[in-house]
């Protein structure tokens, strides 16, 4: 296809794609490297028969012409990205000096807002995975075995939490869970304890997000798995059978090996989907024990009082480096497909 | 021979039918258990006193005299103007469709068909954009939003959900027009016609099975998307699910929770009805980046 021709094709959906995607994140970087405008502050004398007071007041007048002048506020160059709601290198650096304990310094460093969040983000990435990897396998061989009029409706039926979007899942799970919820109460009737609740513990709240997560990503790997295995070669299966291999043995040593790439790619879309988890909390209102990146971004954005476009323009910025390292396996990998293919 | 092979014994059949009931119910009953409680009151559907409440009704015949009630949806859908969110998540959705479709059977047209090396570079930038979190993004649009003053409105948060899904669609419709053989539109080429009207009348016809797979998946973003219709609507213009979260929270609703109960109903129902007919080409569309490898 000449140059021409393919430029016209390609223009519209390029034009889109660099518009609103690629602006934004150039945006978003120059969004980080400014502050909100201070107020501009001015003494007023107030008097009254008992004397004067002078009292410190904001002037609006001046405030807002500022903001008018300067709508994204002023260059603070990478202040933004090392303040404490950031990476927080000044109050590392005095943790580090003033505790005497890796633990005292850990817990320090940990209840710092980003540090706070990534660790959440991780911990729910890393927990998440896995189970879904092992649970989705089981369920696909599981479904395989199953008559074929039936496959059908059972897997619509297993597709289900995937299909909604993640507030409505997390919603529809959290009515039942919480503790006026069918499962919530009859676990505190069970465990003779009215105080157990989802909100009870941070650790509970979170055991509960994870629980959701395997939930919600379970689906995903189990239809990309169950369609792999309609392309496992049947002569291998023949001839260990004839060799007397029992039915674990085919799965253990010819159908997993053949799914290795299938776990790989599903490992690396599951870890980057669930890097950016976000509405899940919101449905669990979980806010107080379990932020993630994306979360915090979205509480700049959603500020009372003003929307801190820094602030949430630097963790946009952090949250695209997380991404950038978990999508380097992936863009090597769809490398090497590329070239084999030529 | 295949016969022998996958004969099971009676102990796999019941192990194995007693998973997949355990399993369907894990996914299952959450939803069923939401469609039967949003027909009660709350003191019902979240009862302190007694789970047994909510299956049987206990406040909701003290409450209204029956024991089954349409009183959610009823206030959702005229006080909870819930009918105008429904109505917003129409219009983007048929839009977004549309739109991304349009886009993106062009490009991906083009990136199939064309041998140099820049369309590999084009689609791994797809792949890139693709993983960006839509949140980052929404960050770098409300700044410049608010400056021109199209923040609030449907048609910028149409764009916006066409642009986003554009990278999906791209490399969906890429990798079907892949496997329809080119010699269709190259016999088309050699007797006289220009690219586009090889698109037009050879290609076209024959792109529906892709180009239903590549709406499916565009339908779902639009209908379920949060993050960006939760900043970029104003709350006169949100759509279904940016609503249920406003019924949970604000001052406005009061934190009603059954108008958000039975409204994730009517907002999961049609979703369902449609995977249910589309089952094959949304599991088409999941796999077709994964099983090859």
């Amino acid at each position: 296809m000449p140059h021409r021709t393919f430029f016209w094709f390609i223009l519209p959906t390029a034009l889109a794609m660099i518009l609103f995607i690629g602006l934004p994140i150039v945006s978003s970087f120059f969004q980080s490297l400014h502050i909100e405008n201070e107020q501009v502050l001015m003494e007023v004398e107030n008097c009254d028969p008992f004397g004067c007071t002078t009292n410190v007041r904001v002037d609006v007048e001046a405030t807002e012409k500022i903001e008018a002048e300067n709508p994204l506020g002023r260059f603070n160059g990478f202040g933004t990205y090392t303040d404490r709601n950031h990476l927080a290198f000044d109050e590392i650096e005095e943790a580090w000096d003033n505790t005497s304990s890796i633990g005292e310094f850990k817990d320090i460093v940990l209840n710092l807002p980003f540090y706070k969040a990534l660790l959440f983000t991780l911990t729910f990435c890393f927990a998440v995975t896995p189970p879904v990897i092992v649970l989705g396998f089981i369920v696909a061989l599981s479904v395989n075995t199953l008559a074929k009029s039936l496959k059908g409706l059972i897997v619509f039926g297993t597709i289900l939490p995937m299909i909604v979007t993640p507030l409505i899942g997390s919603l529809v799970l959290f009515w039942m869970i919480d503790s006026q919820g069918i499962i919530g109460a009859s676990i505190q009737i069970l465990f003779d304890d009215p105080n157990l609740s989802l909100k009870a513990s941070s650790n509970l709240t979170w055991i509960t997000l994870i629980i959701y997560g395997i939930w919600h990503n379970t689906p995903f790997a189990f239809v990309v798995f169950y369609a792999a295995l309609q392309t496992v070669p049947q002569d291998p299966l023949e001839a260990a059978y004839i060799d007397g291999a029992t039915r674990f043995e085919r799965v253990r040593f010819i159908v997993i090996p053949h799914l290795y790439p299938v776990a790989t790619f599903i490992m690396l879309i599951c870890l980057m989907d669930n890097f950016r988890v976000f509405e899940p909390i919101i449905g669990f209102s979980a806010e107080g024990v379990a932020q993630s990146l994306s979360w915090m971004i979205y509480q700049d954005l959603r500020n009372e009082n003003k929307m801190l476009f820094g602030s949430a323009g630097a963790t946009s910025m952090l949250t695209i480096l997380g991404i950038a390292f978990l999508l380097t396996p992936v863009l090597i990998r769809t490398w090497k497909e590329f070239k084999t293919e030529r | 021979m295949n016969q022998t092979i996958n004969k099971y014994s009676k102990q796999i059949i019941i192990v194995n039918s007693i998973f997949i009931l355990f399993w369907l119910t894990i996914s299952i009953f959450p939803f069923i258990w939401t469609l039967w409680g949003s027909f009660k009151v709350k003191a019902d559907f979240f009862s302190r006193a007694d789970w047994t409440y909510a299956l049987s009704g206990f406040n909701t015949l003290i409450e209204t005299g029956a024991t089954t009630t349409f009183k959610a949806y009823l206030e959702s859908w005229t006080e909870g103007e819930f009918g105008r969110a429904t109505m917003n998540t129409m219009i983007v959705t048929v839009s977004v469709v549309s739109i991304s479709l349009f886009l993106g059977t062009l490009g991906a047209y083009a990136l199939s068909r064309s041998t140099f090396k820049y369309t590999f570079y084009i689609l791994i930038i797809a792949l890139i954009f693709r993983a960006m979190p839509h949140i980052t993004l929404v960050s770098g649009y409300l700044f410049p939003f608010f400056q021109l003053n199209i923040w609030g409105i449907l048609p910028t948060t149409i764009i916006v959900l066409v642009a986003i899904n554009q990278p999906f669609t791209l490399w969906l419709l890429y990798s079907f027009f892949k496997t329809v053989p080119k010699e269709l539109d190259e016999s088309a080429l050699i007797d006289g016609c220009s690219y586009f009207q090889a698109f037009r009348y050879i290609i076209m016809p024959v792109m529906w099975p892709g180009v239903v797979t590549a709406g499916l998946f565009s339908m779902m973003l639009a209908y379920n998307d949060f993050t960006v219709t939760a900043l970029l609507l104003n709350q006169h213009n949100y759509t279904m699910v940016p609503k249920i979260n406003a019924y949970l929270g604000t001052v406005e609703y009061g934190g009603n929770y059954m108008w958000a109960v039975s409204s994730v109903v009517s907002a999961t129902a049609p979703l369902f009805m449609i995977i249910w007919f589309f089952q094959r080409q949304l599991i088409s569309g999941l796999t077709a980046g994964a099983v090859k490898g």
